[in-house]
């Protein structure tokens, strides 16, 4: 069966970058990917040793299969060039960079990337970019940042400093956002990337966690990023597909491949016609069902 | 002492088979080496005098009490330690026989706390010369291993003090009962007042065995106490009315949290991953599981799954806590066995629920009585403080070898259990928990099936059965030194504490055999 999700990113914890303590237990939380912080957890005066720590840590220690990403800090401050020279070389799997507000930051970032990764004997292009869209002006220019590099990954918005932006209150329903949120999901789509939704900031309240979780998944982000581990269960939650949507699943793929074997042109599962993008997504809900833990068919 | 007598027990370790003032000791022979059968137990008889009948048992103060209990040089005197870290009893006790003079004491409470730093200090004026524990905390560990005391401190396991007392190897001739609730009769209970503790199952031992029981209390109810008695009064000789047996900020806690640290929940997580999977929760099990790191998490997944699988237990045994209290009220299980209580949450269930049942520690964990509770365990959850590659537990000392944790019904319950998990996080501080071999076993390997922690489990070989089960659930099993070799990859190995060859504390296991030595730290 064809994949179509080379790794699982439904959940990327952020992990402040300088706490050790946290730091070398990444592998346990149970999150997709960490997003190892040097942004906002990280006050100026802890810049230079959270960068220092982040990137040995990526040197010595093992993550297991949790993607390791690394929240740099944006271009417009002193710091951006540093936490590129230092991060890249490291090897992490991806970058995620603030306050991206055209093709132009991307394209900046993206400069810088592959010179470290020339000179350092890196693939080419194995350093990935999360653009963080976190202005009135980006989520206008979503579209032309979303096809402005090969190199990027995955678009997301930053929650707070947005509603900052637009002058608005971030309410517990975040409806204020919805659009927004739209922009980036299609703008991402439309250009074959990952949509990652901004973090829920309360921790005490697991139900309104819930409730935006699973507003994620029907807008269609691929992953929710998390601010405390016991987050994770809760968003891995949204994304699993419930029983009843997994045995239709299995009945379309197994119905699209007898199909092709049999070399036909119309696959028919219940008495209905499916279509190639019912049985993508087929083999996208069989995928989150494995995720999940939950018994699936070996097709 | 100095190492004398020196023979190696069925688990290599240097034990003495004889210490002056102390007596002698057989060496550890294997968990079930005298429960086989053919063990042969003698209990020693103990004169008493018949005290005159009196309707008026309540004495002035505690210093008239004391004398009238005849206690001299040179005698044995116990506390309880359900007041937890509350507790003032001792210390008023110790600072009075100071001022009366009186010196020699063997000191034998069923536990000590953090609020017991001043049995230090009364051994440094030579009132304690010897001590009985089950654990020790701060100064006082610190003395004993730095070797201020002249004997070594002999620590017993909850059952293993049980049998003592019962057979007559530990003989107590005062008990200070501190008492949250009694009347003037005697009769006592941990389940009302203001410093309301729960079960007291370690002084209802105490009350039946002493020579002389004192009960100390700040709240005196009206006769006949109602409408629960853990003591009667036929086992006390006096009452004692103070203003304070303790701190209630420190014994009347709130229930219990469940942990919201990621590691132990992490641990939770896969500890109960493995009960699923051995198989051994569902309908008629039994459990014990304790108060702190990740005991209460894993007790929080075992209600959910018996909730949505409609499992009913049959028993919980141990410490417990108000959570276990709330299973109970939920059904979940038919009935709780309550020797010591975590928190004060669990007073009004122990107080109103007949099926929440307060029993002594004998009835608990007493390995030579005819029956006692945890010998019918299906599963209990243990912490540590290390572990070693042959899955024996340190309970005792910590990572800098000081005598800083409590045997507790630790080595009991993993003896009884059908399935004993080990709870601990890989590292702390940076010092990782798996060793070579631990400095002082508390609990024999044999008896512990799986050790848990964040970073995947390992089982013990001799339970194939178990480790078959785990690997097809998927659970990330590791060979032990697997798992010590990927701990170390982040800690490193850390240098060895330095240890002289003079024994401070001796470990006797259940059976009264000793297990272990704890030696003094250079």
């Amino acid at each position: 069966m064809k994949t179509l999700l080379d790794r699982p990113r439904r959940s990327l914890l952020y992990i402040p970058g300088n706490n050790p303590g946290m730091i070398q237990n990444c592998a346990i939380y149970g999150s997709d990917g960490v997003l190892l912080d040097l942004e906002d957890s990280i006050s100026i005066s802890e810049k230079d040793s959270a960068r220092k720590l982040v990137k040995h840590a990526l040197r010595t220690l093992d993550f297991g299969a949790v993607e390791r990403v690394v929240r740099i800090n944006g271009l417009d401050t002193p710091f951006f060039k540093d936490d590129l020279e230092e991060i890249v070389p490291s090897a992490p799997d991806a970058v995620r960079i603030p306050k991206i507000d055209s093709p132009g930051d991307v394209r900046a970032a993206d400069e810088i990337i592959a010179r470290l990764e020339h000179e350092h004997g890196m693939k080419p292009g194995s350093v990935r970019i999360h653009a963080m869209l976190e202005t009135a002006r980006a989520i206008v220019n979503a579209p032309s940042i979303a096809a402005s590099s090969p190199r990027i990954l995955g678009l997301t918005i930053g929650g707070q400093d947005l509603a900052a932006d637009l002058g608005i209150k971030a309410t517990r329903e975040g409806l204020e956002l919805l659009y927004a949120k739209s922009a980036v999901i299609l703008a991402a789509k439309a250009n074959g990337l990952l949509a990652f939704d901004t973090v829920y900031t309360d921790i005490n309240n697991p139900e309104g966690l819930r409730e935006q979780a699973r507003m994620s998944v029907s807008l269609g982000f691929s992953g929710k990023a998390a601010i405390h581990p016991s987050q994770i269960a809760i968003i891995h939650e949204a994304f699993s597909p419930d029983e009843k949507e997994v045995r239709k699943a299995e009945r379309i793929v197994r119905g699209a491949r007898d199909a092709e074997e049999r070399h036909l042109g119309v696959v028919a599962v219940d008495g209905r016609m499916v279509d190639a993008p019912v049985v993508a997504q087929a083999v996208r809900t069989l995928e989150l069902a494995r995720l999940a833990g939950m018994e699936v068919e070996d097709l | 002492m100095k190492p004398e007598n020196l023979v190696k027990n069925a688990i290599g370790r240097e034990v003495p088979t004889f210490v002056p003032e102390l007596g002698e000791f057989a060496p550890y022979a294997g968990p079930r080496a005298r429960l086989d059968g053919n063990h042969v137990w003698t209990p020693t008889l103990y004169p008493r005098k018949i005290a005159a009948p009196t309707t008026n048992k309540v004495a002035r103060n505690l210093k008239e009490a004391i004398e009238k209990s005849g206690l001299r040089d040179g005698m044995t005197i116990s506390f309880h330690h359900h007041l937890r870290n509350g507790d003032a009893l001792v210390g008023m006790v110790l600072s009075l026989l100071d001022e009366m003079g009186i010196r020699n004491i063997t000191l034998a409470p069923s536990s000590l706390g953090d609020s017991h730093d001043c049995v230090a200090d009364a051994v440094r004026k030579g009132v304690v010369a010897r001590l009985n524990t089950s654990g020790v905390r701060g100064e006082v560990g610190k003395a004993i291993s730095n070797g201020e005391f002249e004997l070594p401190v002999m620590i017993r396991s909850h059952g293993g003090r049980a049998r003592a007392i019962e057979e007559g190897s530990l003989h107590i001739d005062v008990a200070f009962l501190a008492a949250p609730a009694c009347d003037r009769l005697g009769n006592f209970t941990g389940s009302a007042g203001k410093t309301a503790c729960g079960a007291m199952g370690y002084a209802m031992l105490d009350a039946r065995y002493a020579d002389h029981v004192i009960a100390v209390t700040d709240n005196l109810a009206e006769y006949p106490l109602a409408p629960r008695i853990s003591v009667p009064q036929y086992l006390v000789d006096q009452v004692v009315v103070i203003d304070s047996i303790g701190d209630p900020s420190k014994i009347a806690t709130g229930a219990t949290r469940v942990t919201r640290d990621p590691v132990q929940l992490r641990i939770a997580e896969l500890a109960f991953g493995l009960l699923k999977a051995s198989g051994m929760l569902k309908n008629g099990c039994s459990f014990q599981t304790g108060g702190g790191g990740p005991s209460l998490a894993v007790a929080r997944y075992v209600k959910e799954y018996m909730q949505s699988h409609a499992i009913r237990g049959s028993y919980c045994i141990g410490g417990i806590t108000g959570y276990m209290a709330s299973m109970l009220e939920e059904g979940l299980f038919d009935a709780l066995f309550d020797v010591q209580s975590f928190d004060a949450a669990v007073t009004s269930s122990i107080a109103n629920n007949p099926r929440h049942v307060e029993v002594d520690v004998s009835c608990y964990a007493n390995p030579f009585n005819k029956g006692c509770l945890v010998n019918d365990l299906d599963v209990v959850i243990l912490a540590a403080l290390d572990v070693d590659v042959d899955f024996n537990v340190d309970v005792l000392t910590g990572h800098d070898g000081v005598l800083r944790g409590a045997s507790g019904g630790h080595s009991d319950t993993a003896a009884g259990a059908k399935l004993t998990v080990i709870t601990i996080p890989s590292m702390r501080n940076g010092v990782p928990s798996i060793r070579n071999r631990v400095q002082t076993v508390v609990t024999p390997g044999e008896t512990v099936d799986v050790i848990v922690t964040e970073r995947g489990m390992a089982i013990n070989p001799l339970r194939e059965d178990l480790r078959a089960l785990a690997s097809d659930a998927g659970l990330p099993v590791k060979d032990i030194r697997q798992l010590k070799a990927e701990i170390e990859k982040v800690t490193g190995i850390p240098e060895e504490v330095r240890f002289g060859d003079e024994i401070v504390g001796l470990v006797e296991y259940r059976d009264g055999t000793i297990i272990d030595t704890i030696r003094k730290v250079l």
